[in-house]
């Protein structure tokens, strides 16, 4: 079903020379501009900002006024506009197309949520004004944490944590509290499964827990028998995750969740997959005791580059004593926040995970989300994912390799058996996927998985989008296994804003500041590189 | 629904293709007793934009925003005027709307804003290095005494009695949890406290804040010089980031790891979230950093470009013995803040922090005036400390309902700390005018 990519209506265009052959005077292809550093056509002089004289005062600076230009560079506005909308051009963007980065759901950001974010009521309030001025904000985030205590069927939410790895932090500061508060202390062991999230390990490893890697079975899941067997009275922990980094659903989750609680042991559940089965199941019924919820993945607030993300935990009956400060309470006076100990028997909090509130800007945009889709929408949410995920799967199996049989949930996995004596690697695959139009799916990750390809479309692209994305990469393996092609794969992408970087000049060499001794695009760095 | 662009024909034909009967087919991998029949009840049905505007909106109009008041509060977050292309630059879908960049060659917007980004925080702070940010000031002063920890090989930090009560506590959860101790010398509301006296052998880092919560302005190359004698490091936090644009820079008074709130500039408010960390340190330390960090190189046609590098630090390659566990970091208000400090440049950019110290100083030449107040600080930037007749707390309730945001009681932050009740934080940025000033002095005089 392979769909024929000419739009033209019939007309026909007189052949041209290839596009990778032309040289152009400036380096500029057509909208695609080459930009410099801000600090190379700066000018000391301008600025973008015209500001009031200031007043005339003695300083009262200690004596430690600065010596001494700083070097930042100037710019007028209309510069610094440009210069940013042509960086900008250089990125590939869920707003481009189909970005089936596996694990991270990059699935459409509503332009509504911004709106919302930026009314004055929640933009533009700060942190520590009296909270009788902020009952409104204070309000929306008891809101959020009701649908996600709802959602979930979880009895308490920590809302402070800045992302997912924060409320991994958090979660299991909780169980650390727990565990200390019953004189279990001693139990110093968290089981990681091997295709766990690296954050899993680091975040267990950074509070003094020793990570016990368990081994996955053949068919992707967790080896519920290996588990077992390392359940012993120094086990602290298990962290799974669930739906897994294989795309798969764990199916013996309530037995895992019983035989860790048999154990005296708690259930740490990394919720980034949350996506794939929101409002179809509550992770409370599963028995696990906590689980953080990126609320930049499953409640779509944007990515931004790389951040700012949020990772509310929501926390078992049993840990709820251990959330950190400060959290959200609703009282006859209104709404409050409770930032510091107070009564007596009150200070089981873990502490302090981050100055202010929380996330508020990204609290905004996760509940006009949620607002917006309901728990109705939230419901199609999950099974447009997985269907999504899904028909990619059985579409590509044609020519790829799934990883594991049986159907996946919100992401599907490869591995790259498929290119096996084709010379050609899951990054070179993954390189020409980049001159076809598209940001490759998450490559190597999980480790389980040899040469993994990890892709998910997420439930906000359309059929027509999967059909196109899939005809392309079946083009692409075909040609892959056509045993000609190696050489186009390895030199991919040629299109691109850059063709393949050299990442171990930036590493062995590093250069992470500009400095007035470079020189322009191109001969300062390697001069720089052979200093 | 308006997010959701698969139709009912779409899902059928899908299905088929896979090859099951229904989407319960893809999910029976889910145990049944599990499985929800239906819509969770309890929660609203979906809503088209203008119910979700009706709904929010009416929330955020139960707020006061700064904008709207006379406006004094700081305290490690500080109302500025953000030019208007900040806001619309960073909502370029390009920027919003991409992730971290782990394909360099399609990334190249992001990593080089990034880069650029890290230059400006090591011209700022007077530091060689610079990360991509940190999700804010706080966590980015925990990250630094943990690295202080890992290149001392000790684990004790001290914490300057005019640290920011929040970061404080931030430091201390940390400790708790990840095993190492913090010796907190006692509150400083005078700035008169001497930390060399308390750096032994063993101590990992000094944290100390400049300006300090109370606004007092330090020379800090003695501390420095004095942490460097013991071995340890001296951590400097700057919650207020636009105070660099006049104050000398942290890393000529010898701070070996400089934390910076980056809030001021570009970010906004947000009632406190989310913002942006600065994290900057010496060449030679480099490698001990936590978070992402952007470096040059060349392409396959040697074309300089921008990569994520010594990744070997992080969770991602090293699982369990990574520097830090951070994988998201703070990008768009990393743009956010790039952006606005291209546009100020260096010359906007200290008119913007003589223009912050100089109404800061006539504010509190006209607070000090106030019968019954007194101004704590001899040196400050753009925040300083005065102390009330009577508990602050109160006072600023009833300036509040007097629609004046006064400024932040130290009981707020300390609230067990009696002999500061009566302390009152007054921010003064280039946003409050003479008529605020005029408010605020004439508020005071009234409920007092």
């Amino acid at each position: 079903m392979v769909q024929s990519t000419d739009l033209s209506q019939g007309r026909r265009a007189a052949a041209t020379a290839p596009v990778a052959a032309v040289e152009t005077f400036t380096g500029n292809r057509g909208l695609q501009l080459e930009e410099r550093l801000i600090f190379e056509y700066a000018h000391a002089d301008r600025s973008g900002v015209d500001l009031p004289e200031p007043p005339k005062v003695k300083d009262r600076l200690g004596g430690l006024r600065r010596r001494g230009a700083i070097g930042l560079p100037g710019l007028a506005e209309p510069q610094v506009v440009q210069h940013y909308t042509r960086l900008s051009q250089k990125n590939y963007a869920i707003d481009s197309g189909l970005y089936p980065l596996g694990s991270c759901t990059m699935k459409h950001n509503p332009r509504l949520n911004e709106r919302m974010a930026r009314l004055p009521g929640f933009g533009d309030v700060h942190p520590l004004q009296p909270q009788s001025t902020v009952q409104g904000a204070i309000e929306l985030i008891g809101a959020l944490a009701g649908w996600l205590t709802t959602l979930t069927g979880m009895p308490a939410v920590a809302m402070s944590p800045a992302a997912g790895a924060h409320g991994e932090m958090c979660g299991m500061m909780a169980i650390a509290a727990a565990l200390a508060a019953s004189g279990e202390g001693h139990r110093k062991t968290v089981l990681v499964p091997e295709s766990a999230h690296g954050t899993n390990p680091a975040t267990a490893a950074a509070l003094g827990f020793s990570v016990k890697p368990i081994a996955a079975t053949a068919d992707g899941r967790v080896d519920v028998a290996a588990l077992k067997a390392a359940l012993g009275s120094d086990v602290a922990a298990i962290m799974l995750t669930n739906p897994n980094t294989c795309g798969l659903f764990e199916r013996d989750i309530r037995e895992v969740a019983d035989a860790v609680r048999a154990a005296g042991a708690y259930f740490y559940c990394d919720g980034a997959n949350y996506n794939a089965i929101v409002g179809r199941v509550r992770p409370g019924d599963l028995g696990i005791d906590c689980m953080h919820i990126n609320l930049h993945k499953t409640f779509s607030t944007p990515h931004g580059g790389g951040g700012p993300g949020s990772g509310p935990v929501v926390l078992s009956a049993r840990l709820a004593p251990y959330a950190p400060r400060p959290w959200v309470v609703r009282d006859d006076a209104g709404w409050r926040l409770a930032e510091e100990d107070g009564a007596a028997g009150d200070d089981q909090a873990l502490g302090r995970l981050k100055a202010f509130h929380g996330q508020m800007g990204m609290f905004v945009r996760a509940l006009a989300y949620m607002l917006s889709h309901g728990a109705d929408g939230l419901r199609q949410v999950a099974e447009d994912a997985v269907l999504n995920a899904n028909y990619v799967m059985a579409r590509l199996k044609a020519e790829l390799t799934p990883a594991f049989d049986g159907p996946c949930m919100h992401e599907c996995l490869f591995d790259d058996d498929f290119l096996k004596d084709t010379g050609i690697s899951t990054l070179d695959f993954a390189k020409a996927m980049i001159d076809e139009g598209y940001h490759p799916m998450t490559m190597y990750f999980p480790l389980v998985v040899h040469g993994a390809m990890l892709i998910e479309p997420t439930e906000t692209q359309s059929k027509h989008a999967l059909d196109e994305f899939c005809d392309t990469m079946l083009h692409l393996a075909r040609k892959a296994k056509s045993g000609t092609a190696a050489e186009a794969f390895k030199a991919a992408p040629l299109l691109a804003p850059r063709r393949r970087l050299d990442e171990t000049l930036a590493a062995r060499k590093p250069i992470l500041r500009w400095r007035p001794t470079n020189q322009g695009p191109g001969d300062g760095p390697l001069k720089q590189a052979a200093e | 629904m308006r997010y959701l662009p698969l139709t009912d024909a779409d899902r059928r034909e899908m299905l088929a293709t896979i090859g099951v009967r229904s989407i319960d087919d893809l999910f029976r991998d889910v145990p049944t007793s599990v499985r929800l029949p239906g819509p969770i009840a309890g929660l609203s049905s979906h809503m088209g934009e203008m119910e979700v505007e009706r709904r929010l909106g009416r929330m955020a109009a139960r707020n006061l925003a700064a904008s709207d008041a006379p406006f004094f509060v700081g305290a490690g977050a500080y109302k500025h005027h953000v030019p208007a292309s900040v806001d619309h630059l960073i909502q370029r879908g390009e920027f919003l709307t991409s992730y971290t960049p782990y394909q360099p060659e399609i990334t190249q917007g992001t990593l080089q804003y990034l880069f650029e980004f890290q230059t400006q925080v090591t011209m700022l702070t007077g530091m060689e290095v610079a990360n991509a940010s940190m999700y804010d000031g706080s966590t980015g002063a925990s990250e630094a005494v943990l690295m202080a920890n890992r290149v001392t090989r000790r684990n004790k930090a001290v914490l300057s009695g005019g640290l920011h009560p929040h970061y404080r506590a931030v430091i201390e959860t940390t400790a708790r949890w990840q095993g190492f101790r913090v010796a907190g010398a006692p509150v400083d509301a005078d700035g008169i406290e001497d930390l060399a006296a308390l750096v032994d052998k063993e101590v990992s880092c000094v944290v100390v804040q400049n300006p300090s919560v109370f606004g007092h302005v330090r020379d800090l190359a003695p501390l420095a010089q004095a942490c460097h004698a013991a071995g340890a490091l001296l951590v400097v936090v700057v919650t207020e980031v636009v105070s660099l644009g006049l104050l000398t820079p942290p890393g000529d008074m010898g701070a070996d790891i400089v934390v910076c709130e980056g809030q001021s500039l570009g970010v906004g408010l947000n009632f406190g979230g989310p913002y942006v960390g600065l994290f900057a340190t010496r060449e030679k330390l480099m490698r001990q950093m936590p978070g992402r960090l952007v470096g040059e190189t060349v392409d396959a046609d040697g074309k300089r470009g921008f990569v994520l590098t010594l990744s070997t630090r992080e969770q991602h390659i090293r699982r369990e013995k990574a520097t830090s566990n951070i994988c998201t970091n703070a990008g768009l208000c990393a743009l956010a803040f790039t952006i606005h400090l291209t546009l100020l440049g260096e010359r906007g950019f200290t008119r913007l922090a003589e223009l912050n110290h100089a109404t800061a100083v006539r504010a509190a030449e006209r607070l000090a005036r106030v019968p019954g107040v007194k101004v704590l600080n001899d040196s400050f930037f753009n925040e300083f400390t005065v102390m009330l007749p009577k508990p602050a707390a109160p006072v600023v309730e009833a300036l509040a309902e007097r629609r004046i945001l006064a400024g932040v009681p130290v009981s707020r932050l300390l609230p067990h700390a009696p002999l500061c009740a009566d302390l009152l934080l007054v921010a003064v940025t280039e946003t409050v005018s003479d008529d605020d000033i005029e408010a605020l002095a004439a508020g005071l005089e009234e409920v007092l």
